[in-house]
């Protein structure tokens, strides 16, 4: 790991002041299960690191409209001990659980997960964010087998969020600040699949601090999250799908389907998600609903599988926030 | 019981006998430490712009068992770093250094870290628990025999971080069932596969403690 300088500020406007206008002038520091490793492999080398987490308006997880605003510095740990996501988004705790280790469950924020880099074994072996040599992508004729089955142009590892998908589905927003000014991004655009080696895999810039993440009302609205995983272990999933369904009685009203680890941001599963609506979930409508959601997978040589796993993913989630699991 | 005084006595006997593997391995390469020592030390840097501290070193105090310790460490340096190669506090193993294997557990504020992915300095004015801890008092804390008594452990490099993520779970659930001792220690990995042992272990402590009531406080002090 490279030398730096080491700031601990105690309000935003202090960090806002630490932090520079490129990703090598400063890093932000929250959990830390990332950017230590990324700063040991020399995938990151900031002059500088901020931790935020002396920042006392950035913790907690509070109500907020109705709904739910968890700062930037909550950790995983204190998502799952929140009476207030218990009561209403088994989606989010099931993301939660999926981390299996406690030690990073106690250490990792939300938030960071959201902005942790792709899990792509050729981008954290030095090959790039991209895995090009000579314009052509490594990824396409090498170990592709944990690898996108919706590649994006040549944005082909996978965003490997726990919460990304099911705060698309919950319709979350994230509220991020600079020095100049405040703004709010849906999570579902927060997410970019990078077109070029210097692009980021998320909307967020140098000079930015995430302050929360904002999760609307679940107004009675069922949510679920299903994870396919290679065994029990310590590992990120093989593929996953949140869902939340409005319902109209015992009908769906609406629905929104978002896949995981399937692709280089979460997938919105939009059509999938419109044939619900009007119907009961059965066996027959969530695996139908799974089907449809895969329907446009273009898997790589090695990862055919996870196309079947995904669509299982959907069904199991489905029928899991029908309460039919 | 009797079966565990065997363990507990041969432990105690390591524990006083002076013998220091790291002091052996140390006095027998004190050549070629004097020529490669010198390159690590960078001096402690002087008075630092307001509110920023590094890249040199800065001196940081850690509260470490319950004992303020002093330490100079460089803003990069690692909690286990700083603990392992400053301080001597060697129980901790640096194994995968990557935040992953779980060899270098410890407690902080109550609560399991891997020491390999903390910043020291972020560790100031928090309270540390080490795997050191559980032999301070008479009797070693009750999850060492039992590690010994059910074979939970083959090279024994995973075994602090094991039990300290065993300590961290009977803190916070005293009467876990296997499936919690499972998830419990799910970020702690036994490539000789030791698992069945060392979940056994754990139940066996967990009754041990509830037994002796002495639950928080480590027991051994009691």
């Amino acid at each position: 790991m490279h030398s730096f300088e080491y700031a601990s500020p105690a309000t935003l406007k202090e960090a806002f002041g630490l932090l520079g206008n490129s990703w090598s002038d400063a890093a932000v520091l929250a959990g830390g299960t990332d950017l230590i490793t990324l700063m040991k492999e020399h995938l990151a080398e900031p002059k500088r690191v901020v931790n935020i987490k002396g920042i006392k308006e950035l913790g907690g997880i509070t109500k907020s409209g109705g709904g739910l605003r968890i700062g930037a510095t909550a950790t995983v740990d204190d998502l799952l001990s929140s009476a207030l996501v218990r009561a209403g988004y088994p989606s989010l705790l099931a993301a939660a659980r999926g981390i299996a280790s406690p030690q990073l469950r106690h250490m990792g924020t939300v938030a960071g997960d959201l902005c942790q880099r792709p899990r792509c074994w050729y981008y954290r072996n030095g090959f790039g964010l991209l895995a090009l040599k000579d314009g052509k992508s490594l990824v396409d004729g090498g170990q592709n087998e944990f690898h996108a089955i919706f590649p994006k142009g040549v944005a082909k590892f996978v965003s490997a969020s726990s919460f990304g998908p099911a705060l698309i589905a919950l319709g979350a927003k994230v509220k991020i600040a600079s020095s100049t000014g405040e703004r709010e991004v849906a999570v579902a655009e927060f997410f970019k699949a990078p077109a070029s080696e210097t692009d980021r895999e998320i909307d967020l810039h140098p000079n930015e601090i995430i302050t929360a993440i904002l999760v609307p009302a679940a107004k009675g609205a069922k949510n679920a999250t299903y994870e396919v995983r290679n065994r029990e272990g310590l590992d990120w999933p093989l593929a996953t799908a949140s869902v939340s369904l409005t319902m109209k009685g015992a009908s769906v009203g609406s629905a929104s389907i978002v896949l995981g680890h399937v692709g280089p941001t979460p997938v919105v599963a939009a059509a999938a998600a419109g044939t619900l609506t009007g119907k009961t979930i059965t066996e027959a409508t969530a695996e139908a609903a799974g089907k449809a959601a895969v329907a446009g997978a273009t898997p790589l040589s090695d990862n055919g599988y996870k196309v079947h796993l995904a669509a299982v993913a959907v069904k199991r989630a489905l029928l899991a926030a029908a309460g039919k699991a | 019981m009797s079966s565990k005084k065997k363990p507990d006595q041969e432990l105690q006997a390591a524990r006083t006998s002076g013998f220091s593997r790291r002091g052996f391995l140390g006095t027998a390469s004190a050549t070629a430490g004097a020529v490669g020592g010198g390159l690590l030390e960078r001096p402690a840097q002087a008075a630092p712009p307001a509110g920023i501290m590094g890249p040199g070193e800065i001196e940081i105090t850690l509260t470490i068992n319950g004992k303020a310790t002093p330490v100079k460490v460089e803003p990069r340096t690692t909690l286990l770093d700083a603990l392992r190669e400053r301080l001597e506090i060697t129980g901790a193993k640096r194994v995968c250094d990557r935040g992953t294997c779980g060899a270098c557990t410890m407690l902080v504020n109550g609560k399991t870290v891997y020491a390999c992915t903390a910043l020291a300095v972020d560790m100031a004015g928090k309270k540390i628990e080490t795997i050191e801890s559980l032999s301070a008092g008479a009797r070693p804390h009750p999850i060492v025999p039992a590690f010994a008594n059910h074979d939970a452990q083959q090279c024994g490099y995973c075994t602090p971080g094991m039990v300290m993520a065993s300590k961290g779970l009977l803190d916070q659930t005293p009467n876990p069932t296997y499936d919690q001792v499972k998830a419990g220690l799910g970020g702690n990995l036994c490539r000789c596969g030791t698992y069945v042992g060392i979940r056994k272990a754990v139940l066996d402590a967990a009754k041990e403690l509830r037994a002796t009531g002495a639950r928080k406080n480590g027991g051994s002090n009691a």
